[in-house]
């Protein structure tokens, strides 16, 4: 599903380069001197263990954290340290699903899926159920959904609205924050599926964070594996299998003895 | 010794670093207030849910703070024959203090618990991340609101129980204590000042403006999952009621202390 320019734009100039980043809590450091850049219309996946700094990486790079060290750069325009307004601006650029959908609650679905248009004015409120109920087809949800309210819907149909939102805007790059876990094998399938529709139709650029492998093979062009607050081995989806390095072996596996395994008994 | 310094420099540091927080959360949010966007409709919501929807509440608690009042300065009053004074007393303490602290504190229980809960439930669930990558500033949308709806409900709302509370005192004057009703409306607006009411919606104005402050603030930095929810509800509505009861004082002395 890949378009075939992928490889070639990807070493012209990286959507998203992140050079030193440096992150920490206190005393803990999440993110270590990290390094890592994203093509453009490429989907990364990167994965690694719960708590090794997955999603503050991607919080980092949307501006809802800041960093303490280095430089993030989207189309080549430096992202830390923007005001306000700027990171609004910024802001349009990106589309994101969030691990537990993250459906504004108080409002019906229709409203939902149109939040970022009705905010930026480009739609009235008028066609806003039209486009909303446009977008909800495009994930296979129907016309009915439009009309309920997030707590009537099960996981699986708000990881799908969520979806719905995140693409409405039609971003130019998307983030996947687990997106299939707390899901069915089925619907994991089926969310895997409709992302990699998804990203293919907007031409979008994706970066996905998981833990889950199955999902990392279909969405995946380069697998990134983090660990430590860095990234420890990069390649495409297809070297995963004989990377011959013993975490990310031991990770794609799920054994409890390995590298990864020593270190948190110890 | 030193263990002993420590543990006064930290939490002198501690108070200090909470305060500063707080400070900037307030000019941040009065910022945005100042400056479009508005969101008309978060605007109207918070209007209902802070005026309309408390009315009941303010009301009912307008009502017998009048009653009592007037019961109370009946039998004080008549240890020195000045059982008279019933209407007089009951309209200025309504109107200076009890209406805008009563209401203050009902609403501060009723809507700074609710803003905390909400704003914090929003913030466990990413809700509030998800508003940003959304080109939406959650200060503009869910902060902003809430502060002018407080400031601009509270007022209107003493002043209906203000009425409602010289009712309530009425009610008894003529049915209890045998006041001729027409004295007791007499006695009521003779003494009255201008001042009296005003004071009263000042404080209130302030009232709602700390009680939306005080809510926003701890929702929108909660932290943890139902546990830290319980906790910025809790701490929203204490250092409402406590902020309250200060800024009461303060309030008193710069319009009555000279």
């Amino acid at each position: 599903m890949t378009p075939p320019d992928t490889s070639t734009t990807a070493a012209a100039e990286p959507k998203i380069e992140i050079r030193g980043l440096r992150k920490a809590f206190g005393t803990n450091v999440v993110l270590n001197d990290l390094t890592l850049s994203v093509g453009h219309r490429e989907s990364l996946v990167i994965i690694g263990g719960s708590g090794t700094g997955k999603s503050v990486l991607l919080k980092c790079i949307l501006g809802l954290l800041r960093p303490d060290a280095g430089s993030i750069k989207v189309d080549g325009q430096e992202a830390i340290g923007l005001n306000a307004e700027e990171q609004e601006e910024l802001a349009g650029k990106f589309g994101m699903l969030f691990q537990g959908a993250a459906l504004f609650d108080s409002l019906p679905i229709w409203e939902n899926v149109t939040f970022g248009l009705l905010a930026k004015k480009e739609i009235s409120r008028k066609e806003a159920r039209d486009v909303a109920i446009r977008n909800l087809a495009k994930v296979g949800l129907r016309d009915e959904v439009a009309n309920q309210y997030p707590a009537e819907l099960s996981g699986g149909m708000k990881k799908r609205v969520g979806l719905a939102r995140a693409i409405a805007t039609r971003p130019e790059i998307l983030f996947f924050d687990e997106p299939t876990t707390g899901l069915d094998p089925i619907m994991s399938g089926v969310i895997n599926d409709l992302i990699v529709e998804q990203v293919y139709d907007l031409g979008a650029t994706a970066v996905t964070i998981t833990h889950d492998m199955a999902s990392a093979r279909t969405i995946a062009d380069r697998v990134a594996m983090l660990y430590n607050g860095n990234i420890i081995w990069m390649g495409s989806v297809d070297e995963i299998d004989t990377s011959g390095n013993p975490y990310v072996e031991q990770f794609i596996h799920g054994r409890a003895e390995g590298p990864i395994g020593t270190e948190v008994a110890r | 010794m030193i263990g002993f310094l420590q543990v006064i420099g930290r939490t002198v540091i501690q108070f200090l670093t909470a305060i500063g927080a707080a400070a900037l959360f307030t000019l941040q949010s009065i910022r945005y207030l100042l400056t479009p966007p508005f969101y008309m409709r978060a605007l109207l919501r918070q209007l209902m849910e802070i005026g309309y929807f408390s009315l009941p509440v303010v009301g009912l608690t307008a009502l017998f703070t009048g009653a009592v009042l007037a019961l109370q300065i009946h039998v004080g009053g008549a240890r020195f024959n000045a059982e008279s004074t019933v209407p007089t007393i009951v309209v200025i303490a309504i109107t200076r203090e009890l209406g805008p602290v009563l209401a203050g504190l009902m609403v501060a229980g009723r809507v700074g618990a609710a803003m905390a809960a909400e704003i914090g439930t929003m913030r466990v669930t990413e809700q509030i991340d998800a508003l940003s990558t959304l080109s939406t500033n959650p200060y503009r949308y869910l902060v902003a609101p809430r502060l002018l709806a407080g400031t601009l409900m509270l007022p209107c709302l003493v002043f209906v129980g203000d009425i409602i509370g010289v009712l309530g005192g009425f009610m008894i004057g003529t049915q209890k204590l045998d006041f001729n009703p027409g004295t007791y409306i007499y006695n009521t607006a003779q003494y009255l000042e201008a001042v009296d009411v005003i004071s009263g919606l000042v404080k209130a104005a302030v009232f709602g403006f700390v009680i939306a402050l005080m809510g926003c603030y701890y929702g929108y930095n909660s932290k943890g999952g139902a546990q830290g929810v319980g906790a910025a509800t809790t701490n929203a509505v204490v250092s409402a009621f406590v902020l309250i009861l200060i800024t009461n004082y303060f309030i008193t002395e710069i319009f009555f202390a000279s």
